[in-house]
């Protein structure tokens, strides 16, 4: 809890040079903290009906519909090469809108948003798992708690990926 | 973009377009003054419009094109090479719009060229001068492919004219102004009637020396409209992103209809009821509204047609007539884009090949000018283009030694096809007729990439060819594509729809009926009226997780029946070009409206999807692409469509007319049982019959069957095999002996009853000859009727009441001893109108099975006036009918009917009864 206090504290420092600092929305994936632009994010919401697509590459979790729009979901935890969660908890969903087209970020739980000021940013170390490395952009050194930050176009290039491997 | 500059360019090139069309009807008809004054008029508006918009180069070229016309409004000769400058410098000013369009200012380079030619060809006035001009004219023809120019595509027809422009052009035409830069937007206006208190001014400068047009200035342009029979009076510029969303808010409402039409039908008696209907129908209206201000008609894609025929004409030194007929047969402008290039591609191609020199045309005696026949219709829920030409047709040895050449098939393969299966080789990939290579087609893209591309859009292309008369293509396509009617069907729990526009029919399967699965090297196949239908499980074609079990299902043969072989399937069959085959799903649901959403780009790879939908119920479930399936099997040889046509009629005509089994038993008179009844032929030794309690039986399919004859019928014989025809009901099949099986035939069955012979029916003319009509259910029900005193399945306590109202004696003596031997206490009414009456009379059932075409009240009023009712109300209705089409299928179930089943599935009846039971607690 005292970390978030910090964060928010140091946020307000931060807003003055505030072509520097970036508001994130945090998420957990397999007990790792990331961050998602608050600007790519649409919207969070609980994946529910989700349809299987079959032939479709594995990370791709399925369609589901979202208030009238077809949401592509990507489990995360493929996408990131770890094991399934064996929890029963409710996975969560983060929206984004990418080439005008809908995805959903299939992960175990969402924080709270961060303001961060570029000085705590680091780019990816290089020893990182390069499946973790291709879809981050950086991270961000939080007190107490390092925040992987997602590339969101990186993260959606799968097929790309695939390609490259 | 300045919004002056892009109306600029859209009315710009619209009117180009119309100036390309005018001016080779022109050529034609040089002496036409209203049209060279319509497209004097038009290129004098481009003139000044970018006078006004300080275009420089435009300005220039408009110019000098103006001033040919106008020594050809004077009165010199029209000659082809002056047209063809003019219309090079059509193409010119389109070039540099492109570039302006693209930069807003006008691309560098320089005109002088053609404004050369121009002003020499003005002022040699004719013959003279274009000679000069000749050469870099045709020179130009061939750098500057009319075609590459991209066209802004608007909602508006040519001549037309948007409210907007007109009301500025009142506005702006204050008083007589006779100065010749107009302002742009009001010369736009010439076909436009109401415009006419602005047209002296546009007109003026046009007609200011033409005799005729001074008589009055309304009247040209009511014929310049009229010349386009699509013009409207009135009619608005919209732009097509507003349409689009339009259509997509739409397709939202649709869905949502949908699925409050599927709330509402899980709740009985909802008071939601009649205001959903009437949303469902003003829905339905919205939706048909929408779809029509996306209709276009499909002469805009024929636009440039006669342009480029003309050009072709000069190129190839041939003569030749472009006949075009339906232009305002309308389609969704997405259908039209896409459809677009193939048709000019198959135009081309009936002027390049299609189509002799005119040397060969004469010494063969056909007439010099060689025809091309373009027209357009609709058919059901299609648009049917046909391109004829009056060539030489398709040369059936040149296309086999292609074949054979390209290695598409042997020559033992083709030894074997008609002229009509080797013609359709032309659409195989790989394969091009060009001998030579000409710069008009024969580029390696071939009659298979139109192909494909109308197979793309759901549509398909055929072709008959007669040597020396000439070659037709026909090509089907959907009128539209955003909303599609799909069958949803399941495999492997869960759901898929399949568009309905490729479904051919649907077969149900079950191991012990008539149509059944059969398995080479695994490979499972499915007899369909005396073909081999290729077969492919489409769980295992998508790797679904249960793919082993459907498997086993489907192993699981004849040899070895046990509960697991009971399951049955459904194929269903579809029709893709030319090449047919089945899927096999686990169960089928109905038919539904969908809205065609496109799959994202992560997805769109899966060739087996076309994209996806959501459902009634707030699913998401994907669209299958029949074509992503087909590519799954090896290409067939192209089969012969007639055949397929002939097949496709077949399934049809069973709606009017009964198939029927014709055999010979005792007597030597024929006797006939609908064909529908009978699971299967079989010969059986007579060594194998057993006799046991005076039954005679026999060992078939690992059970007893037990064989009856015919009362006055065939004996079993002594010695050899012995023909039987084995009905089966469930799990018990029936054999009954005969003598001999005669034919099987389609007639109108008209059956005449006789007196109460059991096991007879009656008796029919078929085939010119008295037949009697074997009552199969008396037969059934004397051996079932056996078994259910003993088999518990079918024991019962109390038997539930069933009303039958159908119209016809045929089919109420048919299906009165199959229900009584299920156990039903079966009551029977000719006419919606008895039974009523027996309701009135206070008489109760569990199930009312209906016929839904009966004379007077029909099936379905029948439906809705039992609906509500404090008697009846909640009863089970089960249709029953010959009619198949899915709109009567949701007709039927939207009055209240639990179910749908044809009239001659009798095994669907039954299982339709028993799931009513279930559902309903009625217990049979």
């Amino acid at each position: 809890m005292s970390a978030d206090t910090n964060i928010s504290a140091g946020a307000t420092e931060s807003i003055d040079d505030d072509a520097s600092s970036v508001e994130y929305i945090t998420v957990t994936i397999a007990g790792q903290l990331f961050g998602l632009p608050i600007h790519e994010v649409q919207d969070v919401f609980v994946p529910d009906n989700v349809t299987d697509v079959p032939m479709a590459l594995p990370e791709v979790a399925g369609v589901l519909n979202l208030r009238g729009r077809i949401v592509t979901a990507i489990d995360m935890r493929t996408r990131l090469g770890v094991a399934p969660t064996k929890n029963d908890t409710k996975p969560m969903a983060v929206g984004i809108e990418h080439n005008s087209e809908s995805y959903g970020l299939i992960i175990d739980k969402v924080g709270e948003v961060h303001q961060l000021s570029q000085a705590t940013f680091e780019a990816t170390p290089s020893n990182l798992d390069p499946r973790w490395a291709s879809i981050s952009s950086g991270v961000h050194r939080l007190d107490g708690d390092l925040m992987v930050v997602l590339d969101v176009t990186k993260v959606l290039a799968i097929g790309d990926a695939l390609i490259a491997a | 973009m300045d919004d002056l500059l892009s109306e600029f360019l859209t009315e710009t090139s619209e009117s180009l377009d119309v100036v390309d069309v005018e001016l080779v009807k022109f050529e034609q008809e040089p002496n036409n003054a209203q049209m060279l004054d319509n497209i004097f008029r038009l290129v004098h508006t481009i003139k000044g419009t970018c006078g006004f918009l300080g275009l420089p180069r435009l300005e220039a070229l408009a110019h000098a094109a103006e001033t040919l016309m106008g020594k050809y409004r004077d009165g010199a000769p029209v000659t082809p090479n002056g047209v063809s400058l003019i219309l090079n410098t059509i193409d010119r000013i389109k070039d540099v719009m492109t570039g302006l369009e693209t930069n807003e200012a006008e691309p560098a380079g320089d005109d002088n060229d053609l404004i050369e030619q121009l002003e020499a060809m003005a002022l040699g006035g004719g013959d003279v001068a274009a000679d000069t001009g000749d050469a870099p004219v045709s020179a130009e023809t061939t750098d500057d492919p009319p075609l590459d120019v991209p066209e802004l595509e608007r909602e508006l027809k040519p001549g037309e004219v948007s409210l907007d422009d007109l009301e500025r052009a009142f506005l702006e035409a204050e008083g007589p102004d006779l100065s010749l830069p107009e302002p742009a937007e009001t010369e736009a206006a010439p076909a436009d009637v109401e415009a006419a208190p602005v047209q002296p001014e546009v007109a003026a400068p046009a007609s200011a020396d033409a005799a005729p047009a001074a008589a009055a200035a309304a009247e040209p342009q009511g014929r310049a409209g009229g010349s386009e029979s699509t013009v409207k009076s009135q009619s608005i510029r919209v732009n097509v992103d507003t349409l689009e969303h339009l259509m997509t808010m739409v397709s939202e409402l649709v869905l949502t209809r949908n699925q409050l039409l599927e709330m509402v039908r899980r709740i009985n008696d909802s008071e939601f009821k009649v205001p959903l209907q009437r949303l469902s129908a003003v829905t339905a209206e919205l939706q048909e509204g929408v779809m029509k201000t996306r209709m276009q008609p499909i002469g805009n894609a024929w636009q440039k047609l006669p342009r480029i025929v003309r050009d072709l004409s000069i190129e190839l030194g041939k003569k030749i007539d472009l006949d075009m007929s339906g232009a305002d047969t309308e389609l969704d402008r997405q259908v039209l884009e896409m459809i677009k290039d193939p048709l000019t591609h198959m135009v081309r191609n009936s002027a390049d090949h299609g189509l002799e020199s005119t040397e060969e045309r004469l010494a063969a005696g056909k007439p010099e000018t060689g025809k091309i026949n373009l027209s357009a219709y609709h058919e059901g829920g299609h648009i049917i283009i046909e391109i004829a030409d009056d060539g030489r047709g398709l040369n059936v040895d040149k296309i086999k030694s292609k074949v054979i050449q390209n290695g598409i098939a042997t020559e033992a393969e083709l030894e074997t096809m008609t002229p009509q299966q080797i013609h359709k080789y032309i659409f195989a990939p790989g394969f091009s007729t060009a001998a030579q290579v000409t710069s008009v087609s024969g580029r390696g893209v071939g009659m298979d990439v139109v192909r494909t591309n109308i197979e793309l859009i759901g549509g398909n292309c055929d072709l008959k060819s007669e040597a020396g008369k000439g070659s037709t293509f026909i090509i089907k396509i959907p009128l539209t594509l955003a909303i599609v009617s799909a069958l949803i069907v399941e495999a492997c729990k869960q759901k898929f729809a399949i568009p309905q526009l490729n479904v051919v029919e649907l077969v149900r399967t079950h191991a012990n009926s008539e149509h059944r699965i059969e398995q080479i090297n695994d490979t499972p196949v499915l007899r369909l009226r005396n073909k081999l239908l290729p077969l492919i499980t489409l769980g295992q074609l998508l790797k679904l997780s249960d793919e082993e079990i459907a498997e086993i299902e489907l192993q699981s043969d004849a040899e070895t029946p046990d509960v697991e072989n009971d399951q049955s399937f459904f194929v269903v069959v579809i029709q893709v070009g030319n090449q047919s085959f089945g899927i096999i799903v686990d169960s089928v649901f109905d038919t539904e409206e969908i809205v065609v959403k496109p799959m994202s780009s992560m997805l769109r790879d899966i060739a087996m999807f076309s994209g996806n939908t959501i459902l009634g119920d707030g699913s998401v479930i994907m669209i299958i692409d029949p074509n992503g399936i087909a590519q799954e099997f090896p290409a067939q040889a192209p089969s012969d469509t007639e055949a397929a046509e002939a097949e496709l009629e077949i399934a049809h005509a069973s709606e009017q007319k009964t198939a029927l089994l014709l055999f010979r038993a005792g007597s030597e008179e024929p006797k006939a049982v609908p064909l529908s009844l009978v699971t299967r032929l079989e010969e059986i030794d007579v060594a194998e019959i057993e006799n046991s309690n005076g039954r005679h039986l026999v060992q078939y399919r690992g059970s007893l069957m037990p064989l009856v004859e015919l009362s006055d019928g065939a004996r079993i014989k002594s010695e050899g095999s012995q023909p039987i025809l084995v009905f089966t009901d469930e799990k018990h099949s029936v054999g009954l002996v005969v003598d001999e099986i005669v034919d099987i035939v389609e007639e109108r069955l008209d059956v005449e009853l006789t007196s109460d012979t059991a096991g007879l029916i009656g008796s029919a003319v078929v085939k010119g000859r008295a037949t009697a009509v074997i009552d199969i259910g008396h037969y059934l029900a004397e051996v079932m009727g056996n078994w259910a005193d003993t088999a518990e399945d079918v024991a019962l306590a109390k038997n539930p009441k069933l009303l039958l109202v159908d119209d016809s004696p045929f089919f109420r003596n048919m299906l009165s001893p199959l229900l009584n031997a299920a156990g039903y206490e079966v009551t029977l009414t000719e006419s919606a109108n008895e039974a009523l009456t027996l309701k009135q009379n206070g008489a109760a059932f569990d199930i009312i099975v209906s016929d839904i075409e009966m004379p007077g009240m029909d099936g379905i009023s029948f439906a809705e006036a039992l609906q509500g009712d404090p008697q009846w109300g909640t009863t089970p209705l089960i249709a029953l009918s010959s009619h198949s089409a899915p709109q009567v299928i949701e007709r039927t179930r939207r009055a209240g009917f639990f179910d749908f089943v044809g009239k001659f599935d009798r095994q669907g009846l039954m299982e339709s009864l028993k799931e009513c039971e279930r559902k309903t607690g009625v217990a049979a």
